[in-house]
């Protein structure tokens, strides 16, 4: 049968996770396999190399490059101190000597003969990669970084901003539909990933950064607020980067949706628990989503990840709209008409019959459907 | 066997990074038709990881709707959950080829050193290869070394092209160049184990210095020099590089490419082998091309995508094809950047009603995280139509500053170019003697009335005097770009009979006046006989019918200080070229068409053209 629609995001009480925790660039691998970890344990490191900076010694040293070789007090892979002479003529008896000494503590990539051009690499800046989640390591890759995986409660959502943080969860919406207020943010919220319900507004998120809550989860955010709080408009989804000291998830997406039930019960039977998050975006090449990820308890012989599938589109499958009209809410498919049908827009399209979770019977195109599993 | 087999049934399949889409090709009657299409999204996407997935969703709907079509339900494409080629009568497919833009496309950096000079030629070759080009760097582009450095480091092209210098000029600069890619030592975006490749095409005695700066620490691969003097382009042998390259290195880390490419194949001299994967864009300018010469005419063309618009052009006697990338408006992933480049207001003046500001940027949001979701509300129909208008008019703003005639050179001067004061460097796009304009992509071959893609073709590219405009119908321009390299004649078949449906006509004269003003007098002799007369004021528009095949003979003065083509005030006789829509007669003005600022004065306006348009329905408007 044909899928013309959207496979859906992923939200469960149960997955084997497997996550891989890579470094940059190759380095130390600090766990090895078997090991037990925490989120917070750093798992690998690596030396990320300094900055190049170019440097035009023949210039500086006013000699035509090809004749840069006789003065030179240093070579390519050297090291350096700031204030070292790397380059000095020879004067006139021992006298007017010019001395070009090094602008910084780093080493000498690359002299070139022909340019006369240096160029100069700053100390190596250390990285580290954390695990994230916690769980066992199942696989070390030599060098570049590690495989963990665990067993957790697991929730994708559509959109997010800032990178990974972890916090135990906390429930401040008590319904899907509700609106916090910032007043409900207080001390208690501290380190904590808070779930709110239909829509966090610019206020909410001000405080929840005062108060230095660790992550907000809701359902939607306004896009005139998410400008406000970045002092930009995002153009390409592309996050993840954001410096704005918590990590923001929205599980359904722009203005005021109601998060959807599944989601919203699953978070509120883990209050209290641990949860890792991260709010990486990316849609376009290897699309990237945000996620929630509790680890739950788990013997090892549990750890055996199913393959991926791709949901199907059948009577009787549940789905939640993503398109006006009837934006979020779920259904259950009644019928799959095979030929094309008008909308209200009078474009041609696939569609599929669906009672809504109100009630309405409605006709909706495929794509503007996504299937959620059970 | 099979050596005298016809290429009876082909599957042709364009992976775009959004939506799969596949045709079906068959030989009936003596010629070659598109039958079916089909579409699904495109699985590169965790957890199928797998573009194949994709493709075998795409196929199987075509096989559904084939065997639908011919009331036949042994007809099969799919066995063992790939394309099935047999070489075997009546069974599986004959051929199958494929473009692709999933994964962002090709993504490539350029350097020259001149920016204006070898390095916009580097970039016209990367562009017309199909690439998108992330970044231009020059010696001469004001950045410090140490920022140039950064950005290579930052950026993890595909691969990178470096140009610079003409034949015997000087290596120092070039060689700079090489020295700040070498240190930047950057890594391919896709997979770290494979070294980045790198294609020099610049001056030839600069090849050794290359080497040595280069040859250890890339996969360098040494071409011919892309200008080899200042008056001459040679963008051949780079862009046929590119393409090798594309293959070899970047589709081949692609999640599924390397199934997929085992895939496409089809038969050449009697033999089935394979058949590369092209990047979408370089397909598509294979077809705008080929039309170009076949019918001696001006051709300017626009995909405009999920991610990104691409235009190409051909334009001036010598037939100079350009393409550009606009590699951030777009109508799903990028559709969010489109509000950011033109401003809601921008958008907002093309929308003939009220609507809450906030309501629509929180659409736009959900289009951008939502990217294969479709208006199913009329509202949000014409608001995605409006965004498009805006996306189209930057794609083509940055397009006619990049198609321009080679800068540095010294140009023979010619009597009419002193009175044209032409200049080197100027843009060749020309409005005014252009022959047809083609849209294409999603918004514009999807839209549910013809007279919509005529609209936004209008307002957005606003075509000077008498142009034809078509859409490619479901756009197949890519996969039959493909499609020639195993069968011209399939796709040129194909091509005329199925690809193309020509919308009609547009005469809009250029210049303005006060409204209520004549601004043109027309008079039309239909194909039915009727003859329409009417001096039509400044600021209006007028559908004529006149069928696809039909034509209408025209009498055309533009009113006082216009010009449609023959000169301010001169009058034009001619044929008009009818389509599916009609004959557009436009005074709204061009240079500068202008709408009113006030949204009092401009709605009321809005409603009587797309009234007269018959764009929308009635309820709307």
């Amino acid at each position: 049968m044909a899928q013309a629609y959207s496979p859906g995001l992923t939200v469960t009480k149960s997955i084997v996770l497997k996550k891989d925790r890579i470094l940059p660039l190759k380095g130390k691998v600090l766990v090895k396999k078997g090991d037990k970890v925490k989120a917070e344990d750093v798992v690998a490191e690596t030396l990320l190399p300094g900055k190049v900076v170019p440097f035009n010694l023949a210039n500086k040293l006013s000699v035509p490059a090809e004749m840069l070789g006789q003065y030179l007090k240093v070579k390519a892979g050297d090291k350096l101190k700031k204030g070292q002479v790397m380059a000095e003529t020879n004067g006139f008896f021992g006298f007017f000597k010019t001395s070009v000494k090094s602008p910084l503590d780093g080493e000498i990539e690359n002299i070139s003969k022909l340019t006369g051009q240096m160029l100069l690499r700053e100390p190596k800046i250390p990285i580290q990669v954390k695990a994230f989640i916690d769980g066992i390591i199942v696989e070390v890759i030599k060098e570049e970084g590690v495989i963990i995986e665990n067993k957790s409660a697991y929730i994708q959502g559509i959109f997010g901003l800032s990178g990974e943080r972890s916090g135990e969860i906390k429930m401040l919406a008590s319904t899907p539909e509700e609106i916090i207020k910032p007043s409900q943010i207080d001390d208690t919220c501290k380190d904590k990933v808070i779930v709110c319900g239909s829509l966090i507004s610019y206020n909410v998120i001000k405080k929840a950064q005062k108060v230095g809550v660790s992550g907000i989860i809701s359902g939607g955010i306004d896009d005139k607020d998410l400008k406000k709080l970045l002092g930009y408009n995002i153009g390409v989804a592309i996050t993840g980067h954001e410096k704005i000291g918590l990590t923001i998830v929205i599980t359904e997406g722009f203005g005021m949706i109601k998060m959807a039930n599944n989601t919203f019960n699953l978070l509120k039977s883990f209050e209290g628990h641990k949860a890792s998050i991260h709010g990486i975006t990316q849609i376009r090449a290897g699309v990237m989503r945000p996620e929630i990820i509790i680890p739950i308890e788990f013997k090892k012989d549990e750890l055996k990840a199913e393959e991926a599938k791709m949901a199907t589109l059948e009577v009787g499958t549940t789905i939640r709209v993503i398109r006006q009209p009837n934006f979020g809410l779920i259904g259950k498919v009644t019928g799959l008409p095979e030929k094309l049908t008008k909308v209200e827009s009078e474009t041609m399209v696939r569609i599929l019959e669906a009672e809504l979770e109100n009630g309405k019977k409605v006709t909706i195109p495929r794509a503007n459907v996504e299937v959620i599993e059970e | 066997m099979g050596n005298t087999q016809k290429l009876k049934r082909i599957i042709a399949t364009d992976c775009g990074s959004t939506t799969t889409k596949s045709i079906l090709i068959e030989y009936v009657d003596g010629e070659y038709r598109q039958t079916v299409r089909g579409e699904a999204p495109t699985t590169v996407e965790k957890p199928l990881n797998d573009v194949t997935r994709g493709v075998v969703n795409a196929v199987t709907e075509l096989e559904e709707l084939a065997r639908l079509k011919y009331n036949d339900n042994s007809i099969k494409f799919i066995k063992d959950e790939a394309i099935w080629l047999s070489e075997k009568d009546g069974e599986g497919v004959d051929a199958y080829v494929s473009t692709s833009s999933a994964g962002g496309g090709l993504q490539m950096m350029v350097t020259g050193v001149v920016a204006k000079m070898t390095g916009e030629s580097a970039e016209r070759a990367a562009l017309g290869a199909g690439a998108i080009v992330m970044d231009l760097i020059a010696s001469n582009d004001k950045r410090a070394n140490y920022e140039k450095i950064e950005r290579i480091r930052q950026l993890r092209p595909d691969m990178i092209l470096m140009a610079g210098g003409v034949d015997g000029g000087t290596t120092k600069h070039v060689a700079e160049l090489a020295e700040l890619v070498g240190a930047a030592d950057p890594k391919p975006r896709l997979g770290s184990s494979y070294k980045l490749p790198v294609i020099y095409a610049g001056n030839i005695a600069a090849q050794d210095i290359i080497k040595e700066t280069l040859g250890n620490k890339t996969d360098l691969i040494i071409t011919e020099n892309l200008r080899p003097i200042l008056e001459r382009e040679n963008l051949g042998p780079a862009r046929d590089k590119i393409h090798d390259l594309f293959m070899e290195h970047v589709m081949a880390q692609a999640p599924g490419y390397n199934k997929l490419m085992s895939w496409t194949k089809g038969p050449i001299n009697g033999k089935l082998v394979n058949i590369p994967i092209m990047p979408t864009p370089a397909a598509v300018g294979n077809i705008m091309q080929t039309i170009a010469k076949i019918n001696n005419i001006e051709v300017l063309g626009v995909d405009i995508g999920g991610a990104t618009t691409d235009v190409f052009s051909v334009f001036t006697e010598d037939k100079v094809f350009n393409r550009t990338v606009s590699a951030n408006l777009g109508m799903s992933y990028s559709i969010s950047n489109v509000l950011a480049t033109a401003g809601l207001k921008n958008i907002l003046r093309w929308v003939p009603f009220d609507i809450d500001e906030s309501e629509l940027l929180n659409m736009i949001k959900n289009k951008m995280i939502r990217p294969t979701t479709i208006p199913q509300k009329l509202e949000e129909l014409v608001l995605e139509q409006a965004i498009a208008k805006e996306a189209l008019r930057y794609a083509f703003i940055q397009h006619k500053e990049f198609a321009v005639g080679l800068k540095g050179g010294q140009k023979k001067r010619e009597i009419a170019d002193a009175f044209a004061q032409s200049v080197s460097g100027a843009s060749i796009v020309n409005m005014m003697s252009l022959d047809l304009l083609v849209g294409s992509g999603g918004v514009m071959s999807h839209a549910p009335r013809r007279n919509q893609s005529v609209m936004m073709l209008i307002d957005a590219f606003l075509p000077e005097g008498i142009t034809r405009l078509a859409v490619d119908s479901i756009f197949m321009m890519p996969q039959l770009g493909v499609l020639a390299e195993i069968s011209e004649k399939a796709a040129t078949e194909v091509f005329e009979k199925d690809c193309l449906i020509y919308l009609g006509s547009c005469v809009a004269p250029v210049g303005t006046m006060k409204p209520g003003k004549t601004a043109l007098i027309a008079k039309l002799e239909l194909p039915n006989g009727e003859v329409f007369e009417e001096s039509i004021p400044f600021g209006e528009v007028r559908l004529m019918p006149c069928g696809v095949g039909e034509t209408a003979k025209a009498t055309l003065k533009p009113g006082k200080g216009l010009d449609i083509g023959a000169g301010k005030n001169q009058e034009i006789s001619c044929e008009l070229h009818g389509g599916v829509v009609g004959i557009v007669l436009d005074t709204r003005g061009r240079r500068p068409f202008s709408l009113p600022v006030e949204t009092s004065e401009r709605v009321p306006l809005l409603k009587k053209w797309m009234k007269e348009f018959d764009v929308y329905p009635e309820e709307i408007l």
